[in-house]
Formats: structure tokens, sequence, C-alpha cells
């Protein structure tokens, strides 16, 4: 188990490129979620304002 | 009849519900995918005679390079067919693209730079693969940016579909970048016609972990563009 860690000496470059990428490709759809529910809270705030109005 | 087809998922209602209901598969598949690739690339395949196990960044380094090149592709004859035929849905796939595409090429640059230190003594070399690879990333910027800038959002998709077609012409240059010129960065083991030059046990994962980042791709495009539809 330690030698995966490890990668042969190559922890830190290995590791550090798979983490980046593990971090950037999940913020890529993190990001788009959180959008949506944003847009789709104002739209329902909005039908609300136009009901009272 | 295909014309037809074409229609009706360009109208943004279809599209959004279609896409709500295929996103869920999409990302299990994505999943399987990675899982598969994951394991084969950090686990199965043996280690290289002269790298060690450094070589397995080229499990995320050639597949986010692979999509930096396809999405950039996707996104210029997307934002032609908005340019020409004026649909909104082309448009909307075109700039949802870039931010996807950008990440990835920045990806590609990082753990290029990442592999490189330790195999090649250094972060990063101005040959003809990387500096065309760092272009493509400052095109995806200015793409991202010059939408962003422009307050009409149809005019704005037309200056992006036309600046992403002239840049076009810099994905041929990457590819054969290693063969025009005398390049640090190899030659192409995978994207060539002949035997791929890489063992089969090293060559499966790095194909799964492709098809997984083309299918997160398509999961990353279809969240964007749904939000888009709603400008």
């Amino acid at each position: 188990m330690s030698e995966f860690f490890a990668m042969g000496g190559y922890a830190f470059y290995v590791w550090t490129a798979y983490g980046l990428t593990f971090v950037l490709m999940l913020l890529g759809i993190i990001k788009p979620l959180l959008t949506n529910k944003q847009i789709l809270r104002s739209l329902i705030l909005k039908r609300k304002r136009e009901k009272t109005s | 009849m295909f014309m037809r087809f074409i229609y009706k998922f360009s109208s943004p209602p279809y599209f959004y519900a279609i896409s709500g209901k295929m996103l869920p598969w999409l990302s299990a598949l994505f999943l399987v995918l990675l899982g598969y690739g994951l394991y084969g690339g950090l686990v199965t395949a043996p280690a290289d005679y002269q790298q060690g196990d450094s070589f397995r960044i080229i499990y995320v380094h050639v597949p986010a390079a692979w999509m930096s090149m396809f999405i950039y592709v996707v996104m210029a004859i997307s934002g032609g067919i908005g340019l020409v035929w004026r649909i909104k849905l082309a448009e909307i796939v075109s700039i949802s693209s870039a931010s996807v595409g950008a990440s990835f090429t920045f990806l590609a640059l990082v753990t290029g730079s990442l592999w490189g230190k330790p195999m090649w003594g250094t972060w990063w070399v101005w040959d003809a693969r990387l500096t065309s690879e760092l272009l493509l990333l400052f095109l995806y910027l200015g793409v991202i940016g010059l939408y962003s800038g422009i307050e009409d959002k149809r005019t704005a998709s037309r200056a992006v579909a036309i600046l992403a077609l002239v840049g076009v012409v810099n994905i041929p240059i990457i590819h054969y970048s290693v063969e025009w010129w005398n390049t640090l960065h190899q030659g192409a083991t995978v994207t060539k016609l002949d035997k791929p030059s890489i063992h089969i046990d090293m060559l499966i994962p790095l194909l799964f972990m492709a098809g997984a980042f083309k299918v997160y791709y398509l999961v990353a495009l279809l969240f964007r563009s749904r939000n888009e539809l709603f400008e």
C-alpha cells in the first residue's frame, strides 16, 4: 500500500497531477450545478413577484 | 427526416428535457469508465522500465490533451453552425465548451510540467508542442474573455465563433508539431496511421480514461448549456 502512495519515488509529481485533475474536473461539475440552482431559485422568486403584482 | 430531428433537438425546451434525462446515465457511465481507467492505470499497468511509476501521469496528461483539442474543434464547428444558420443552441454549445476546454488545456500543460520535471529535468521548454498547446490555452481564454466583454449575447456569440474558427488552424499544428519540428516532447504513440507504439497493458487504461474524459465533457457541456438557455 505504501508502495502505491510512494509511486516509485515520484509521489509528489504523480499525486499532484492526479489531484489537480480531480479537483478541476469536480469544480467543473459543481459550479454549473450551483448556477443552475441559483437560476431556478431566482425564476421562482420572479414568478412570485409577478403573481402578487 | 433528419432536419426534423435537428429542428426538434435545437428547441430549447426539448433539449432541456432530453439532457435532463440523459445526465444520470452519462454520469454513471463516466464513473464506470473512470474507475476502470484509474484502476488499470494506477494499479494494473506495469511500471515503465525507464520512467518507473512517473509514467502514470500519462493517464491524466494524454486524455486531458486529447480533450483540449477535441473540445476546441467542437467549439469551432458549433460556433460556425451558429454563425451560418443562426441556431441558438449551436451558439450555446460553443460557449459552454470554452471553459471545459480551457480547463483541460491547463491540465494538459500542468500535468505535462509535472511529468517533465522528473523526466526531462525541466518544468518547461519552448518547443513546438508545448508552445502551441499554450497558444491553445490563450485562444480559449480569448474566447471566454471576448464573450463576457460583449453585452449582447447574440453578437458575442458571432465574435467568438470567428475567433474560434480562426484559431482552429492551431489544432493540426499542435498534432503535427512533433513531426514538423525538432521537439523535446516525444512523437505520436497512439494517434498515427500505424500500430500504437505502446504496450497493450498500458494502452487499455489510457483508452478507458480517454473515454471517461469524453463522457465527462458531455456531462459538463450539458450542465452548462442548460444554464445558458435561461439567458
